[in-house]
């Protein structure tokens, strides 16, 4: 299986505090993983370090094959898709436009979008289930709902590589395995390389292929059964507990 | 394009094209509309009325246009850039920076022993540029350093603070004469600028209008903030220089011609953003330049009519919609 993500010798922090320290890993095509950890743990530093916004980092990550920091951000653009924590609501900006601002590596200098362009759009409006709201727009919506459309965006960036910052937080129950369903069947049927981080062990054990726990200054890639067995999901929730 | 921006675009061609007319028509000296046509049309004959159409008002009607259009887009390119709905070419020191140079223009040169009032107009517009470029330098250096926009935006504030300080200074110290002469471009006039300034004030203001279209794209990427425009591909650095460079073309140069005109940069992409009901800079964009163009005709017809500076009109027209703003946004 070919690997979408390679980390080399990778390690990350905050100052002088070391969040990942010397990690070998990769993250292959067609997986769907979920990045799981306690709060500070680093989660949300990787994805960033992975989506480029964060350069501070020692060691190698591939994309593709292709070295992170040689890339230029249209090309980067065009491997990955990053959704971030962040609240993003634009005043009287329609779900539509919002989902095709996602096209924008791939369209000219005004942004004008082709039929295909259109397609992609509609197809990951479809995707997230919020085709109904093509014409909402986001200050009419509640933050669940804005939450879907930015993954819609970050899906019509049709990129091998997709990175999702806890992406269940503002969603109900219900919408929480759905979303990661759709996740799991983009990564299996698209043969994309989908990371998401969460707080939910039921999710990332029931539903996803991998599960990369960082704690420790470490990070643990190991599929969710042997995660279980070895015990690494259990001392997680120890230290929790007693933590 | 959808319709709604298409009949936006209709009326407000409309409204701008009279509202032009109008503009030509009123003035201190009543001249018949017949006779004002005649002088656009060369077939007036007395040269008082040709003069004080062709030279006066219809000068100061381009200067209107042209003052409201960059203004405005220069405000709406602040706005998106700072994802901040109060931005605008003041609030990032631009306006200041023109201001300082202005100021020890006007009250410097002459406590040096030189005074500069015949050179008059280049030297004033040379000050002013170099004083908003200096202010777009610091920020542009400040701004590759430091991420967070926040941090740039705070700055803007102290830097207009900083330079309001030692206009201060310099006018306590000045005299007289000097004082009045800035005092009075303190004031915004849209008449102070003669048709040979004109030739200076339309390349520029037509230079950053076109860095302003080239730069629809990456606005509206910018919109979800410069951390998503990277990952969608935004070189956001270069980005932001080419805004920064607009921005200074825009509001810098008519500053210096103008004075500081208040409140149409913060107001005018507000009203756009209204009447569009996009936000969308394709739309949003030529929006903002013609309701620009328009509001500030309009303040100039009601300025000339009550014979009171222009920068009033703007304030007067331009705060209560800011303060709508400011609720809706609660």
């Amino acid at each position: 299986m070919a690997h979408a993500i390679e980390l080399r010798d990778f390690s990350i922090g905050h100052g002088s505090r070391i969040l990942i320290r010397n990690v070998s890993t990769e993250f292959a095509s067609g997986t769907l993983t979920a990045l799981i950890g306690r709060n500070g743990s680093g989660k949300s530093t990787l994805l960033r370090a992975l989506g480029g916004l964060d350069t501070r980092y020692s060691g190698d990550i591939f994309i593709e094959g292709e070295d992170l920091r040689t890339l230029s951000a249209l090309r980067r653009a065009r491997l990955l898709a990053l959704v971030t924590t962040e609240r993003t609501r634009i005043a009287a900006m329609r779900c539509e436009d919002v989902v095709a601002t996602g096209r924008a590596p791939h369209t000219g200098w005004a942004g004008r979008l082709s039929a295909y362009d259109r397609e992609r759009v509609a197809a990951a409006l479809a995707a997230v289930g919020m085709t109904a709201y093509a014409q909402r727009t986001m200050d009419t919506m509640s933050d669940g709902e804005c939450q879907r459309v930015m993954i819609a965006r970050a899906l019509a960036q049709d990129t091998p590589v997709l990175l999702l910052d806890e992406p269940t937080s503002f969603l109900d129950m219900p919408s929480r395995y759905e979303l990661a369903s759709l996740l799991g069947s983009l990564a299996r049927e698209q043969g994309k390389c989908v990371i998401f981080s969460t707080h939910e062990l039921d999710i990332a054990v029931e539903c996803c292929d991998m599960v990369a726990l960082v704690a420790e200054e470490t990070l643990t890639n190991l599929p969710p059964d042997r995660m279980t067995v070895e015990g690494h999901i259990d001392r997680l929730f120890k230290k929790t507990i007693t933590g | 394009m959808r319709p709604r921006a298409a009949a936006s675009f209709t009326i407000l061609c409309l409204l701008l094209a009279i509202l032009f007319v109008v503009d030509l028509g009123v003035g201190s000296v009543s001249i018949p509309p017949a006779r004002v046509w005649g002088a656009l049309t060369g077939a007036e004959t007395d040269p008082t009325v040709r003069g004080i159409v062709i030279d006066i008002r219809l000068v100061k009607a381009l200067v209107a246009l042209m003052a409201g259009m960059a203004l405005s887009v220069s405000g709406l390119q602040m706005q998106t850039l700072f994802r901040n709905p109060m931005a605008g070419p003041y609030v990032l020191g631009i306006t200041s920076g023109a201001s300082l140079g202005v100021a020890l223009y006007l009250l410097g040169a002459p406590l040096l022993g030189t005074y500069a009032g015949i050179v008059g107009g280049l030297g004033m517009a040379g000050a002013a540029w170099i004083g908003s470029a200096a202010v777009l330098v610091i920020m542009a250096a400040v701004s590759s350093r430091v991420k967070d926009i926040m941090v740039i935006l705070i700055l803007g504030i102290m830097v207009s603070s900083g330079v309001s300080a030692i206009v201060q200074i310099l006018q306590y110290m000045s005299r007289d004469e000097a004082l009045k002469s800035f005092v009075i471009w303190t004031m915004g006039s849209l008449g102070d600028v003669t048709s040979s300034r004109l030739m200076i004030l339309c390349p520029a203001v037509g230079a950053g209008l076109i860095l302003a279209i080239a730069c629809v794209k990456p606005l509206n990427l910018l919109l979800f903030g410069e951390e998503y425009a990277l990952t969608m591909g935004l070189d956001t650095r270069r980005a932001r220089t080419l805004i920064f460079a607009s921005t200074t073309l825009l509001a810098g140069t008519v500053t210096a011609f103008c004075g500081p005109i208040g409140f149409i940069g913060m107001a005018v992409p507000h009203i756009a953003r209204m009447i569009v009901a996009d936000a969308d800079h394709r739309v949003l964009l030529p929006a903002t330049l013609l309701t620009g163009g328009a509001l500030m005709l309009l303040c100039d017809v009601v300025a000339k009519l009550a014979v009171i500076p222009v920068n009033s009109v703007t304030a007067l027209v331009g705060i209560p919609t800011v303060v709508w703003v400011v609720m809706r946004n609660r």
